[in-house]
């Protein structure tokens, strides 16, 4: 709660800076709220609480807040310079993103479906405008208007399935439907069945699973950049908790009916994902359909629930978060200088910055699941989830897939290091090399040693 | 510990080498490949040849998913381990007179492959296998790609895809046999241990076997291989040849014979069928070769070829034929490919045809590539006869058929090699080869090392027959009883 609660008072604060005119105030403020906020969820580790049957700050909604804060610092850090090229009140992006994250805390510790609906609007709200803050850019209004209809669509799924369950069973409250399925296995309520798919499609369009998916390339193109990073990972990571606590927690006694449905999910996601990836030659695009790919991967542990599988999302999440956020940092450095999101663009950068070119080669290591990072780590504990139940057609699909994943992700490496390139030297801000080094050592560290992580909730 | 010293002085020597500036990044480079050369000697002087596991060392590391950082030595790693850590130096010794850019992340590159190399052949969890697989893979992708010919891109991304295509089915079936272990972890004595039915040893034995085919390679995953070789730069070319086809061969040894004896027998016929296949169509393929080093490259197919078919016979002359054929392959092809390196940095050509008397401008080069070629062929007195004479037999035993096949086709292999020979060193110098300056320096050193090593071990061979012999033993027993056990 208390985490909420500083987010909000962030958030308002620096809307005030804003209207003052105090800019060289924004920038820290965020930060401190968020490291304050950051502060209250490691506090309250192992202190699971509820808070008027509403939200459940246990530590599965601890771990996943702590994450989704530790990204939107570093992608809070990535701002200097970059929104003020575009506006003249940077205030309302900081204020939006905070509000963004208050919901996103909210969906990850929601105990009433109803909080899961108001905080996923709070989010989702927030991202409109976001997607659309570039108010002369025309992509970026087109990516506003989709992302609007889209979302507005997909919450409206959301809700009948709520609804449908609360018909079913009496109640919002998570624990009270389980409770429903264990005491009526047999007797399930026959718009229980509906309500479930109808919940699972409204959030497979939140997280970007195929064929849920035709909203993202567009959105995530057309968005400024480090909003679209924001979206690729805090917020697909809050959409994957959110999905996590409702289906292995309340709608686990009903597996078995919506296995299939999400296996079918899994497939398509990950082919399409990945065999849409394979043809871009637009860098954020190709980020945009990998995402989809990566939402697939994710999707694994839900296939097959085990003690692990909460844990293992965030492992994948962790990993997948500081990657892109290596890959957005080092795609904003270049579209700065090149004016290009193409592929071509990252022609020859080895030779003209190491640092941004080693850093990019890690994060696109890491995306593709390479031993000794981060990213394979997530791969690894996916796979063994899925083996554990000896699905040995998915995982060869899902191997078949990491093997295209591995071709796109080297078209980047090889433009990097191989290709012979434009002469113009990019420059790295101080804060952008802070963040891109942390992201290197902590996604290294993860890959070699991640027993922080794992089982961590 | 002399063990961590090991596998880690190398990666020490990486990150360092990877911050020196210039021309001293390759002293810094030796330096570390000859001081992992002496722990290596170091560790032989305290290796005992019995078949136990020696200065093992076991560390939890991540313990949820039941992963212990596990490497020991027996014989058959020993001879591995000598085989990377006597062919490092040589082969970072042999690029002295290149100058490549950026040379500190090319032999940080080295060192680090060096690592996850040493690795593979000490662990003794197959996690930590998988893991020295992949770190052995990466490096050795960059320097490809980066300091490669022409085509180097492409070549080098089906290399890649390929390699790792199959290391990923084997990481399935190492997965696989992890769920079945109820100790849950990844040790491979408990791999040995498990009692698996021949439907489950099949699958286990294919998702293995692929992987170690594509890095030998054997036909017919082998179609990597001739471009990569071609379009590596020298030293790349020498560790995937020299080494690096040498995991493969230690992966069928150590991970795939004990732990599905029972998929082995069961597919031993295909897998030797398409070693045997490997040796006549590499030598036939590489008879049409009009570049040395495509020829070389068919030659090493068809030898490592006789090497996996050695492995299948299953019997101790022909499993001691392997180990010691390991050493000689890996040291001749070296050899061979640094004669053809000096050639081409000197004339920019490898081609045969457009190559000849070298012998007349260069008489030390043309005396050091006659021996090591004579090793390659085997010639009774240099290391290639021990081992091909051994893994001949085994194969006749194996099958007469096979075994004719096989042998004549080694011998078809030494016409088409010694032409070669002919046609590149002999006859009469043309108005390219006329300035041909003769080895000297390093190239000296290198060459006259290899030229020692091909004809010590081919007049003695036995303290290393020796080093592997009861661990070769002991495995053999150890798959026997497991097969009769099953029937």
């Amino acid at each position: 709660m208390n985490i909420i609660i500083t987010i909000v008072i962030a958030a308002f604060l620096v809307l005030y800076a804003g209207l003052f005119k105090a800019k060289k105030a924004l920038l820290p403020l965020t930060l401190v709220g968020l490291l304050v906020a950051l502060g209250f969820a490691v506090a309250s580790w192992n202190n699971s609480t509820i808070y008027f049957g509403m939200m459940k700050m246990d530590n599965f909604a601890l771990a996943f807040s702590a994450i989704s804060i530790v990204g939107t610092f570093f992608i809070f850090l990535l701002t200097q310079k970059y929104f003020a090229e575009g506006s003249e009140n940077i205030a309302e992006y900081f204020t939006l993103i905070l509000f963004a994250l208050s919901g996103i805390v909210i969906m990850v510790s929601y105990q009433n479906l109803s909080m899961l609906f108001i905080g996923l609007e709070i989010m989702s709200v927030s991202l409109y405008i976001l997607a659309g803050i570039r108010k002369l850019n025309f992509a970026s209004n087109e990516a506003s208007l989709k992302y609007f209809l889209m979302g507005a669509f997909s919450t409206g799924f959301l809700l009948f399935g709520i609804t449908l369950i609360y018909g079913a069973t009496g109640s919002f409250d998570i624990d009270v439907i389980q409770q429903y399925l264990v005491n009526n296995v047999k007797a399930v309520s026959p718009l229980f069945y509906p309500g479930i798919i109808l919940i699972m499609i409204g959030l497979c369009f939140k997280v970007g699973a195929a064929p849920f998916h035709f909203w993202t390339p567009d959105v995530y193109e057309g968005s400024p950049s480090l909003i679209t990073a924001f979206m690729s990972t805090v917020v697909k990571t809050a959409g994957f908790a959110a999905f996590l606590r409702l289906f292995a927690g309340a709608f686990e006694p009903l597996h078995d009916f919506w296995t299939p449905a999400l296996m079918v999910i899994v497939i398509i996601t990950l082919c399409v994902g990945n065999i849409t990836a394979l043809y871009q030659k637009n860098f954020k695009r190709m980020l945009a359909y990998s995402s989809i790919s990566h939402a697939g991967y994710m999707l694994f542990s839900l296939v097959v629930l085990t003690a692990n599988s909460a844990s293992n999302v965030l492992v994948y999440a962790a990993a997948y978060t500081f990657a892109s956020i290596i890959a957005f940092a080092v795609l904003i450095l270049v579209k700065q200088k090149t004016g290009s999101d193409s592929i071509d663009s990252f022609n020859g950068l080895g030779k003209r910055n190491p640092l941004a070119a080693f850093a990019l080669t890690v994060a696109m290591l890491s995306l593709a699941g390479i031993p000794l990072t981060a990213g394979f780590i997530g791969k690894y504990v996916m796979f063994l989830n899925v083996m554990e139940n000896y699905q040995v057609a998915l995982v060869t699909i899902a191997i078949l897939n990491a093997l295209i994943g591995f071709y796109y992700y080297f078209k980047v490496i090889i433009a990097v290091w191989f290709k012979e390139g434009h002469d113009v030297q990019l420059d790295v801000p101080l804060q952008y090399k802070i963040v891109l080094v942390v992201s290197v050592i902590v996604t290294l560290f993860l890959g070699v040693y991640p027993n922080l992580i794992l089982n961590l909730i | 510990m002399e063990l961590l010293l090991l596998i880690f002085l190398p990666l020490a020597g990486a990150i360092i080498t990877s911050f020196i500036k210039g021309g001293a990044a390759k002293i810094s480079a030796l330096g570390f490949a000859l001081a992992s050369l002496c722990v290596t000697i170091g560790l032989l002087t305290q290796f005992t040849p019995d078949a136990t596991t020696q200065f093992a060392v076991n560390y939890p590391w991540i313990q949820q998913l039941g992963i212990n950082f596990h490497v020991g030595i027996d014989g058959i790693s020993m001879i591995t381990v000598i085989l990377t850590n006597v062919l490092m130096p040589l082969i970072i010794l042999s690029s002295f007179k290149h100058e490549y850019k950026n040379a500190n992340a090319f032999y940080a590159l080295m060192l680090f492959m060096q690592s996850g190399l040493l690795l593979v052949f000490t662990a003794l969890d197959g996690f930590l296998f998988y893991i020295g697989w992949e770190a052995a893979l990466i490096p050795i992708y960059f320097i490809c790609a980066m300091w490669g010919g022409k085509d180097r891109i492409k070549v080098n991304m089906k290399f890649f895809v390929y390699t790792i295509a199959g290391s990923l089915f084997m990481l399935l079936g190492i997965i696989y046999l992890y769920l079945q272990n109820p100790a849950n972890n990844f040790d491979i004595n408990a791999f040995y241990a498990l009692n698996l039915d021949s439907y489950q040893q099949g699958w286990i034995f294919w998702a293995f076997f692929i992987a170690f085919a594509i890095k030998m390679p054997i036909f017919p995953f082998h179609t990597w291989q001739p471009d990569t070789y071609t379009e590596a730069p020298a030293p790349g070319t020498m560790l995937l040849s020299g080494i690096m086809l040498k995991m493969g061969i230690y992966g069928v040894i150590r991970w795939l014979l004990p732990i599905v004896p029972q998929g082995v027998n069961d597919w031993v016929c295909v897998a030797m069928i398409l070693s045997v296949i490997g040796i006549v169509y590499a030598s036939l393929i590489g008879f049409t070769q009009k570049d040395a080093k495509r020829l070389i490259a068919y030659s090493s197919i068809a030898h490592v070829g006789l090497i996996a078919a050695g492995i299948f016979t299953l019997n101790t002359q022909g499993m001691q034929g392997v180990m010691v054929q390991m050493l000689s392959h890996g040291i001749n092809v070296v050899g061979l490919f640094f004669v053809l390196d000096i050639i081409s940095s000197r004339l920019k050509t490898n081609k045969i045809d457009e190559l000849g008397g070298l012998a007349k401008v260069a008489p030390q080069l043309a005396i050091s590539f006659l021996i090591i070629l004579l090793g390659t062929v085997a010639l009774p007195g240099t290391n290639g006869f021990v081992g091909e004479f051994l893994l001949l037999y085994s194969v006749y035993s194996y099958n007469v058929w096979l075994g004719a096949i096989a042998g004549l086709t080694i011998i078809f292999g030494a016409v088409y090699m010694l032409r070669m020979y002919q046609k590149v060193m002999l006859g009469q110098t043309n108005e390219l080869t006329i300035t041909f300056a003769d080895i000297k320096g390093t190239e000296k050193i290198v060459l006259y090392t290899i030229c020692a090593l091909v004809i010590v071990m081919g007049v003695y061979p036995k303290p290393i027959l020796h080093i592997s012999e009861a661990a070769v033993q002991q495995l053999l027993e150890q798959v026997n009883q497991k097969l009769t056990g099953v029937n």
